[in-house]
């Protein structure tokens, strides 16, 4: 059955498949589908954002000069640098290129730890100035200080679940990481690259969406 | 062919050790663990389904108390739902047939198959460690603002359907990676046997519903937990919101339910009537046509929580339309049988077991889907007799007839006929004993969901009750039936059945690890019986 395969002999490839081709194919097609579920996911908290700001878009407005938009701006970029990074690794791959992979691995990572640095400053300010969801919103300059929290639950709710995704996309990047350093990756086997890659990619689409949303409402 | 290799040990001896059975990745072995789970939550929430109807013999407290009844309701349709029947058909068959019937060794993702499975046993630990937090009595739709204001484990049950979820999704994102990549060579999709198209088509919903509960039912437990004002109207939040979230996810449901169940009705239809299927395209694409319809139409369960009366009217119509491609089935299916050579195996009459329930659960659909009637019928005996029908008439009836069906190719062994024959006449028949009468009290205003009743429907109630036992009874004598075969009997031919399709064709009862000996080619559709050789 083995003899079937066609092989090429970097490529581990699996022994249900009968290419390397068939392998790659499937495996992008697989998470395609993932990140499908994944932005239905963010869908559900885009939805619940539409309908409060529809009910309620004074509290929107008031809610954001809340928010940092230096700080806002400044993880815009870094993420979407970071996926630059990644994108290089990729193209290192393919060119044999084993140590430059795992240089822009790890600066993907960096920037992706930076991210977090600068979100953990932005909930401390949050959390002193009482501008939380719910019964733990405390701040009473704010106007409607009675209905304020909704706008603030929105917010934690969408940046913690994307901050979740952040961290799962660092656990996947060291993962990453690990492999290139033993060398697993070439020109021809990369695939775990370019399918860490496309998630990582998702990871910063959808902050794209929340930034505008949450920190440039007018 | 098969002949030659009949030293090659099967899939069940070809490894040995309960390690084999834990870690392996042979999507044969991971169906088979699914099924034993099932089976295993199915009869759990069977106990609990027939404690309820103990308390329901007489008015008032029989042999629980409202609370408790409660509570059993609940976990009776949490476990129903999310343990046996969502998983049930696509994980168990889906995945030991699907990769055979493709002429693939295995699923796309092996890993991610036994990950799936093992995810499953999370969630269904998780759901029932809730008892010991407290059972939750909100009932399995868990709606606010009663769920956010209750005591008990709702937070943990909530968590068992979440993670459960992930399960769903991974199974679904595997089918569908496989049927577009794991074609055997000549296997175009309208090749392809329709219970392929129709786990497909259930794999989409998977996928595209799941993911919109998982953040429902995160929501829920922030909410709960954090009280953060987004369902809770005491802090601003919309409970219909949580409903229609719920219920996007939760219809689409339905049909991640009975569309697997339809899927294997086409193949036993198909093999006992040894002809063709009738019009393969339009069962096909009637299965896709569900699957989109299916997200269109969740308004149907809230034409009472306060929608306008116009997206009442539409989410109406739309619900019409699914009567289409599920009208298209039934009457291919019926046209498959006219002038076949039907044989009334026990496969086969589950699958006529299907057709009279199914048609009585679809019909009475219709009743519910029109708004003025609903209102009437809404939370009633009527709403539970029908989802019943479509359910456990409909999708468990064709998951009995797929185990029948599969049985041999799964174990390698022949059932008494007999015993099967019996077990679907006394699950047919103690089922329309459980469920008809409750159309009768639901149209006279028996609401569900309640352990006290007027003395007037108490015949009705009792009647049900006496065919709940008939029922358990019925499904007990299915599982003795396989369970007895195991040990005597007869030794599976590799096509009992003279079907068709690749898993009975090209490899041996039960097939060997890696399926098939050579990569089967596919020549011809997956109903063609003048073509296939009489010796195999």
């Amino acid at each position: 059955m083995v003899a079937n395969q066609i092989t090429k002999p970097n490529f581990p490839l699996a022994d249900h498949f009968d290419s390397p081709e068939q392998q790659v194919d499937a495996g992008k097609l697989g998470m395609w589908l993932f990140l499908a579920t994944e932005i239905l996911l963010f869908g559900g908290l885009f939805v619940a954002y539409a309908i409060f700001h529809n009910l309620h878009p004074e509290l929107f407005k008031a809610g954001h000069r809340y928010l940092d938009v230096k700080l806002g701006a400044i993880n815009t970029v870094v993420l979407l640098f970071s996926s630059l990074t990644v994108v290089l690794a990729i193209h290192a791959a393919q060119k044999n290129k084993t140590s430059m992979v795992a240089l822009n691995l790890v600066i993907t990572l960096v920037c992706a730890v930076t991210f977090l640095v600068v979100k953990y400053f932005e909930y401390t300010h949050k959390f002193h100035a009482g501008l939380l969801p719910g019964y733990f919103f405390t701040n009473g300059e704010i106007p409607a200080p009675d209905q304020a929290h909704i706008f603030f639950g929105i917010y934690f709710l969408m940046t913690g679940l994307h901050g979740i995704h952040v961290v799962i996309g660092i656990i996947v990047l060291l993962w990453l990481l690990v492999r290139s350093l033993k060398g697993e990756f070439n020109e021809q086997y990369y695939l775990p690259l370019e399918l860490g890659g496309l998630y990582w990619h998702l990871v910063d689409v959808i902050w794209i969406f929340l930034f505008p949303l949450l920190y440039l409402i007018r | 062919m098969v002949a030659n290799h009949l030293e090659e040990e099967s899939y069940l001896t070809s490894k040995k050790g309960i390690s084999s059975w834990l870690f392996t990745l042979d999507h044969k072995r991971i169906g088979l663990m699914y099924l034993v789970s099932v089976m295993f939550f199915f009869f759990m929430g069977g106990l609990f389904a027939i404690l309820l109807r103990m308390e329901l013999w007489s008015a008032g407290e029989t042999i629980v108390k409202a609370k408790q009844y409660n509570q059993l309701f609940t976990l009776h349709g949490a476990i129903m739902v999310f343990l046996v029947i969502i998983p049930g058909i696509p994980a168990s068959l889906g995945n030991f047939v699907l990769p055979l019937q493709l002429g693939a060794k295995d699923v796309a993702f092996p890993r991610i198959n036994l990950m799936s499975y093992y995810i499953y046993v999370v969630g269904a630990l998780i759901a029932l460690s809730s008892l010991f937090v407290g059972a939750i009595d909100t009932g399995w739709t868990f709606y606010t603002p009663y769920s956010i204001t209750t005591d008990g484990g709702v937070v943990v049950m909530v968590f068992a359907a979440f993670v459960l979820g992930f399960s769903s999704i991974f199974t679904g994102v595997n089918f569908i990676a496989t049927v577009h990549k794991l074609r055997a060579p000549g296997m175009t999709w309208f090749r392809m046997p329709l219970f392929i198209w129709g786990i497909y088509a259930t794999a989409i919903i998977q996928i595209m519903a799941t993911p919109v509960l998982a953040i429902t039912l995160v929501l829920l437990i922030i909410e709960r937990v954090f009280h953060v004002g987004i369902f809770d109207p005491q802090l601003g939040g919309d409970p219909v919101l949580f409903q229609h979230f719920f219920w996007f996810y939760s219809h689409p449901a339905v049909y991640i339910m009975i569309l697997p169940g339809m899927a294997v009705i086409s193949e036993l239809i198909t093999t006992f009537s040894q002809k063709r299927i009738f019009g393969y395209k339009a069962i096909a694409y009637s299965s896709i046509a569900i699957a989109v319809i299916s997200f269109l139409v969740w308004g149907h369960h809230m034409f009472v929580s306060g929608q306008s009366e116009l997206v009442g009217m539409i989410f109406s119509a739309l619900t019409f339309l699914v009567a289409i491609p599920s009208g298209v089935k039934m009457f291919n299916w019926a046209a498959t049988m006219y002038q076949g050579s039907i044989s009334l195996a026990t496969p086969m009459l589950w699958a006529m077991g299907f057709f009279l329930l199914f048609a009585i659960g679809g019909l009475t659909g219709c009743f519910l889907g029109t708004l003025s009637i609903d209102v009437h019928l809404h939370d009633t005996y009527f709403v539970v007799a029908h989802f019943h029908y479509v359910m456990v008439g409909g999708t468990f009836m064709a998951f009995m007839g797929g185990i029948f069906y599969w049985w041999p190719k799964m174990t390698g062994k022949m059932y008494n006929e007999t015993m099967g024959v019996w077990s679907v006449i006394l699950v047919v028949l103690g089922f329309n004993l459980t469920f008809f009468v409750q159309f009768l009290m639901g149209a006279q205003g028996m609401p569900r969901r309640y352990y006290h009743y007027l003395d007037q429907f108490q015949i009705y109630h009792q009647i049900s009750t006496v065919g709940s036992f008939l029922l358990g009874f019925g499904f007990l004598f299915s599982v003795i039936t396989l369970l007895v075969s195991l040990k005597h009997g007869k030794k599976a031919p590799p096509n009992p059945w003279h079907a068709a399709t690749f898993e009975w064709t090209e490899t041996a009862s039960p097939p060997i690890e890696h399926n098939f000996h050579h990569q089967p080619i596919c020549t011809r559709g997956p109903y063609e019986y003048d073509q296939i050789a009489k010796s195999v």
